[in-house]
């Protein structure tokens, strides 16, 4: 029996569950070297500002057991280029395109939606609110509900109402919870967990910081029980939101704990640098794992692990 | 999925050997074989499929031979973790590879005078480039330095390759003491050098660039720079680079390079953001959001 893979996001059906996530996908290009893009359920673009942006200076990047340590800044060429150069090519080779957006402030994001919703072929827009501007008296908007929510209000209300709004967050915060009831009910469609995590690590030879800023943002498998956990934590208070799990996710084992965990659909990101085609191979891991277990469709599994105990594993998968 | 662009393969080890300092592996990849022109590299993948060590590891390819349908031979010093299991790999392992990466040194349209420079490792993608442009009937000369003899590449088969070969190292213990652009001037007024290929850390690839702008002979330089993905995707291996347009930007040293006029490298200027850069905080004056170069504990980096 084969299982049905599509997957709902908000208003938004996907083939598959399987994304690539945002700043691990170029934008697409790179990719689709290796692979077809048209396979995977999304490409979620590097996350787009308005002007270029030359970001931080090397060395951006570390090795971090298990996962890697990253301070690029978000380099990027700017709205433009992306309108006219990225998105056009993404969509031309069947890729479905989700637009990451990150700005300087709430008006900012919300020039970003208004620009990306009057173009052809945006399916979602995933608002980044890890952003390493800070507005707002240098409140990160990623911590601070108040914040956050200002600015998912603002690419709601400029964002064409059929395509989907939803929040990436970051689970270094005081209060996950809290921060995502406040995206929701500042109108976002779902929300995109979890962004990578502050993190450190210092060159043994030279005693400085390993990546130029001194903080970076931890990737790859060493995150992933961290991911979990956040996504359970958010699925158990908000079951009805849609949610995209992601952090270290390396093969479809991986990928299907992030749905039982309760998401709908599940970010690539790291694992990408070092296994190119990696989307497709955890698709293919995934829907084996899936048809083994029986279940009909990708939405059997979705939440899976907040059965009660002793429930059967039948139950869950609807038989 | 192209033709002509990397691709990712399950390689089997054809040999391990010593190298005085080095080891060199030599992997059976057809296609990277077949795809492969001199200044590309492959990335390879260390540690096992479960390995804590997520990043793959750029080497240069050193040599490319059409024995099993295609193999292809990388140099390497033990550095750390990575390059130690790979030192550890034996005859029939399977080494996950990509490649071949990156953009290849042009090569002159006549058979001009060209000199290589390499220093250490650097030296390694230096020796296909030889074998290229001897084919096309240029004559080649080498100027080779490392730290010490043990560390310089492949000294025999530069003799056999070119028409002379200096070898510079930092403790006297082989050739010249000195540093590869110590010897350089010399070594290009006698070979009448009309062309420069480098290959090394920054800092010499520097002073090439200069010896040669000094000298008005072109130059290309390959860069080594800390990558990630070695793809383009993760824009970590930035490096500044003047375009045609006079405008800097940072470039990926993984796809737009490894391979650059020396004259465009704005190598006082690596390792930081010129101000002038497009996208560099103040670019074009966007006002007082220019946060970003302040970098610090309170930002959230998020890509
Ligand atoms: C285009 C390119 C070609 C190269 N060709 C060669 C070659 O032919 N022979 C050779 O001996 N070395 C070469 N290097 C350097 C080689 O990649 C590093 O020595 C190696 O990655 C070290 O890995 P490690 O695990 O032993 O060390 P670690 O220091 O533990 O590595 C940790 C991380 O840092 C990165 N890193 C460490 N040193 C370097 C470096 N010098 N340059 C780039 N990234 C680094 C690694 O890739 C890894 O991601 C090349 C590098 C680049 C970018
Ligand atoms: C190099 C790099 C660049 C990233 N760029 C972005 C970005 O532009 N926007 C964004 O929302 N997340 C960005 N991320 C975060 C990832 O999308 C993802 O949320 C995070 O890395 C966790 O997933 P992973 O462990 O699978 O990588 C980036 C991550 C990395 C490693
Ligand atoms: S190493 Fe990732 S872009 Fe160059």
């Amino acid at each position: 029996m084969t299982t049905d893979m599509r997957t709902r996001l908000a208003g938004l059906e996907l083939p598959n569950p399987v994304m690539a996530a945002a700043g691990c996908a170029g934008t697409g290009r790179e990719l689709a070297q290796f692979f077809d893009i048209a396979r995977i359920g999304a490409v979620v673009t590097k996350s787009v500002m308005l002007e270029p942006r030359a970001g931080r200076p090397a060395p951006r990047v570390a090795e971090a057991p298990s996962g890697m340590l990253s301070a690029i800044g978000l380099q990027g060429p700017g709205i433009e280029v992306f309108l006219q150069r990225d998105l056009p090519w993404l969509l031309s080779r069947g890729g479905r395109a989700v637009a990451s957006v990150a700005g300087a402030g709430a008006g900012e994001y919300a020039e970003l939606a208004r620009r990306l919703s009057a173009a052809e072929g945006v399916e979602m827009i995933e608002v980044n609110l890890s952003c390493p501007n800070p507005a707002g008296g240098g409140l990160d908007f990623a911590d601070d509900p108040a914040e956050a929510a200002r600015v998912v209000h603002a690419v709601r209300s400029h964002t064409r109402s059929d395509i989907p709004v939803f929040a990436k967050l970051a689970a270094d915060v005081p209060d996950l919870v809290a921060l995502a009831r406040a995206c929701v009910d500042a109108r976002a469609d779902g929300l995109s967990l979890i962004n990578s995590v502050r993190a450190m690590a210092v060159d043994p030879r030279t005693l400085r910081p390993a990546v130029a800023g001194g903080v970076g943002g931890l990737s790859g498998p060493a995150i992933r029980p961290i991911a979990v956990a956040s996504v359970y934590r958010v699925h158990a208070a908000l079951p009805e939101v849609p949610l995209i799990g992601m952090g270290g996710v390396r093969t479809g084992v991986d990928a299907l704990e992030l749905l039982a965990a309760g998401a709908s659909a599940v970010g690539v990101g790291t694992v990408t640098f070092s296994d190119p085609s990696a989307c497709v191979r955890i698709l293919r891991e995934l829907e084996e794992l899936l048809e083994e277990r029986g279940a009909d469709r990708v939405a059997d599994v979705v939440g899976a692990a907040h059965r009660p105990v002793g429930a059967p594993i039948g139950a869950v998968l609807g038989r | 999925m192209s033709d002509n662009g990397p691709v990712q393969t399950r390689s089997p080890v054809l040999t391990v050997r010593r190298v005085d300092a080095y080891y060199a592996i030599t992997v059976v990849a057809p296609q990277i074989a077949e795809r492969f022109r001199s200044g590309q590299f492959l990335s390879v993948a260390v540690g096992g499929e479960q390995s804590s060590m997520l990043l793959r590891r750029p080497f240069a390819i050193h040599d490319v031979k059409p024995d099993y349908g295609g193999t292809v031979e990388f140099l390497f010093a033990v550095r750390g973790p990575g390059t130690a299991w790979l030192a550890e790999r034996r005859q029939r392992d399977l080494l996950d590879v990509v490649g071949p990466l990156g953009r290849p040194f042009p090569l002159p349209r006549d058979p001009v005078n060209c000199m290589l420079a390499g220093g250490g490792s650097g030296a390694a993608p230096l020796f296909p480039l030889a074998h290229a442009l001897r084919r096309r009937g240029c004559r080649v000369d080498f100027v080779l330095g490392a730290a010490s003899a043990d560390r310089v590449f492949s000294a025999i088969s530069a003799r056999r390759i070119a028409e002379t070969t200096t070898f510079t190292t930092d403790d006297g213990s082989f050739g010249v003491r000195g540093r590869v652009t110590d010897a350089l001037e010399r070594a290009m007024d006698d070979a009448r050098s009309d062309v420069v290929y480098a290959c090394g850390p920054m800092p010499m690839l520097r002073t090439v660039a200069a010896v040669a702008a000094r000298q008005g002979v072109p130059v290309q330089v390959a860069v080594e720079e800390t990558m990630a993905c070695g793809t383009g995707i993760c824009m970590s291996c930035v490096i500044p680079v003047v375009g045609e347009d006079g405008i800097t930007r940072m470039v990926r040293a993984c796809v737009d390079g490894p391979v650059f006029r020396g004259e465009r490298v704005r190598f006082d200027d690596v390792g930081t953001i010129p101000f002038d850069a497009l996208g560099a905080p103040g670019w074009k004056a966007r006002g007082e959001d220019s946060a970003d170069s302040a970098g610090g504990v309170a930002d959230r980096e998020a890509g």
